[in-house]
């Protein structure tokens, strides 16, 4: 059995994260295309609810039970067990995938690097969109700071692919698949990883790489204080809150809500900008958003150039003005 | 305390011609290049840590093109103690499975305690060298670090992982691969007695033959990924400007937002 395998990432709760169920869609109707198999892999210290949850979108789940991916780093551990699946399942046995998908977050990165190195697959990362061509994936990715867009594919055919969050929407097969006990018997597996606590930091906002809508601050914004109509406007229009490095490194907000060449990359469906001017290493995390709306005093700033609609003028007044007329709007 | 820092020149990004050739590679003649970003992040780490020790050496390791210690200059500047440049024609095009192999192969041949790479690179490449070269080496692999705390007499460390909440607290023995981020610390700008300390300082080069590397198992005829098409992405429409009062500004927004059914 080939096919298109999908290795489930897990969030905080143990269940599966939101980026697996969107990968699963597109990995299902890229299946369909292939005339491939889509197969789902779990591996987690008690896999059931997430492997359930993920047979609602793909035919076939399997899941792998490891306590150490409970008490150690999850990537160096599902990499053992995935290096040991494509060892077993050879091409001779018609058993290899063409493709193994993950998410382009933090825990599908590493888990990507880790396998190529332990099986030599290559590995095409953050694709925005993949098609089924000349039995293997094309994948188009965002290089160079989104200046220049690309469409690779696979030299043998096979690899690995991490693709970047709201690439899709997610959404259930019309029939459940089953879920599958897998054993493997890995035999070579980075070394494991302890650890030591899971700290959660109060007021950890909204992740923005899977935001449709984001409101971000600069340093027009002032201070903590100036980010609470940035938040109230995130609110408002059901977004999230992000920010400029001058932002985060004044202090005001953590370092997750950066966008830019060192911080995130989003590509949400709205980006409202205010008091950010626009640099280059700014720009670069956040210009294929789907609509850029920019608050600037200054009619100068670069970000004149590339948003959509740039209002000139103060970002607590034209904000809480918008904030009036966005509650008064029925539903 | 001996550290190692992965150094990729990356294309500026502050520049604006980045350019694919006619092989789908990066023409690099296109646009300068500079230490990238989030290497100097975990450059500035590593010096604060062997400042804070009192003692320690810093190596930077780069597999790059033979004008590499053009831009290895800047990171000698800022501090680090001397450079590993490994360079080979036969090396032009090499995916990231092969570029992982070879800095393993190279680092191989150093003594440290940990290896410091960038979280990931601008130039788009995905931040899997550093996890793939602690799986061939067989060294914990720590990511996302966002503080890093050696404890030398008990030879472990310590790292803050970012994650979706706050952060895991990671601990490994030594010697490690970790990769870090921005959060370690903005990184100093050289001084004018970094500057003129670093022409003296030695870079070593190493070739694939050093390495004992074939060299057709690596370049872009042993390459896992192809490039088969590359464009620029579709221009953005051309600005709308208001002006006027606060509320003519935010009437617009909202006219705007929901003319694209957005709201
Ligand atoms: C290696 C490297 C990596 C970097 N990575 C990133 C990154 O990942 N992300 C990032 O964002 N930056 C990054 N930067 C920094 C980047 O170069 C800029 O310094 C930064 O983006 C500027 O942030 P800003 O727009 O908030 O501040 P500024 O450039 O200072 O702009 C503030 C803007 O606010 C406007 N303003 C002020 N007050 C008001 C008001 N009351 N109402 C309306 N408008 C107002 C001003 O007119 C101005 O345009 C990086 C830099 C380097 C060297
Ligand atoms: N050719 C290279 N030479 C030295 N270090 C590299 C090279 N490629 C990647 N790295 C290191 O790995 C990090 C992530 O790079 P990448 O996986 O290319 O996104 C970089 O920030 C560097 O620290």
């Amino acid at each position: 059995m080939g096919g298109l395998w999908v290795v489930a990432e897990l969030g905080p709760d143990g269940g599966l994260a939101r980026i697996s169920t969107e990968v699963a869609t597109l990995v299902r109707e890229l299946a369909a295309t292939a005339g491939l198999d889509a197969i789902g892999i779990v591996v987690a210290p008690d896999p059931g609810p997430a492997a359930a949850e993920l047979a609602t979108y793909l035919p076939v789940v399997r899941a792998i039970t490891d306590g150490a991916a409970g008490v150690h780093a999850w990537s160096a551990v599902a990499a053992g067990h995935i290096a040991a699946l494509l060892a077993t399942e050879t091409p001779d046995a018609g058993e290899a995938p063409d493709a193994v998908f993950a998410g382009a977050g933090a825990d599908g990165r590493d888990l990507a690097g880790a396998v190529s190195a332990l099986t030599g697959l290559g590995v095409l990362v953050n694709a925005t969109s993949v098609v089924w061509t000349d039995g293997g994936p094309a994948v188009e990715m965002s290089v160079f700071g989104g200046k220049l867009l690309t469409t690779s594919g696979f030299t043998s055919g096979r690899g690995f692919v991490t693709v970047r969050p709201n690439v899709m929407t997610a959404a259930p097969a019309t029939t459940a698949g089953r879920v599958e006990p897998q054993a493997t018997t890995v035999s070579a597996s980075p070394p494991a990883v302890k650890v030591v606590d899971r700290i959660s930091e109060a007021g950890a906002a909204a992740p923005i790489e899977e935001a449709r809508v984001i409101v971000a601050g600069g340093r027009g914004v002032g201070g903590s204080d100036g980010f609470g109509i940035v938040g109230e406007l995130a609110e408002a229009l059901g977004g999230a809150v992000g920010a400029t490095r001058a932002a985060v490194d004044s202090g005001w907000i953590p370092y997750s809500q950066q966008i830019g060449q060192t911080g995130k990359i989003v590509k949400p469906e709205l980006y409202l900008a205010l008091g950010i001017s626009g640099a280059i290493q700014h720009k670069v995390g956040m210009r294929t958003s789907g609509t850029i709306v920019a608050v600037n005093r200054d009619a100068d700033a670069p970000i004149a150039d590339f948003a959509d609609l740039f209002v000139v003028g103060d970002l607590f007044e034209v904000g809480t003005a918008l904030l009036e007329r966005l509650r008064a709007r029925p539903g | 305390m001996r550290i190692v820092v992965l150094v990729k020149p990356v294309p500026d990004p502050a520049s604006a011609g980045e350019r694919l050739g006619p092989d789908g590679r990066l023409d690099r003649a296109s646009v300068p290049a500079v230490v990238n970003g989030n290497d100097e992040y975990v450059l500035e780490a590593a010096l604060k840590l062997i400042e804070a020790a009192g003692e320690g050496e810093i190596t930077l390791l780069s597999m790059a093109p033979a004008n590499a210690p053009e831009t290895l200059r800047k990171a000698l500047a800022m501090g680090a103690h001397r450079g590993v440049h490994v360079t080979d024609p036969a090396l032009g095009g090499s995916c990231a499975v092969a570029t992982a192999r070879v800095l393993a192969a190279a680092l191989g041949e150093l003594e440290f305690d940990m290896v410091f790479a960038g979280i990931d690179s601008s130039d788009g490449a995905g931040g899997i060298v550093p996890p793939a070269i602690a799986a061939h080496l067989g060294l914990p692999f720590l990511s996302y670090a966002a503080r890093i705390e050696p404890d030398m007499a008990a030879r472990t460390v310590r790292v803050r992982r970012i994650s979706a909440t706050g952060y895991d607290l990671l601990e490994a023995p030594l010697p490690v691969v970790i990769a870090g981020t921005q959060a370690l610390g903005e990184p100093r700008y050289p001084s004018l007695k970094g500057i003129m300390a670093a022409r003296g300082k030695e870079i070593v080069t190493r070739s694939l033959a050093d390495l004992g590397i074939d060299p057709e198992t690596v370049g872009a005829a042993a390459a896992t990924t192809v490039v088969l098409d590359s464009r620029m992405p579709p221009p953005r429409a051309a600005t709308e400007i208001v002006r006027g009062t606060p509320d003519d500004g935010a009437a617009r927004i909202v006219d705007f937002l929901a003319e694209r059914r957005i709201i």
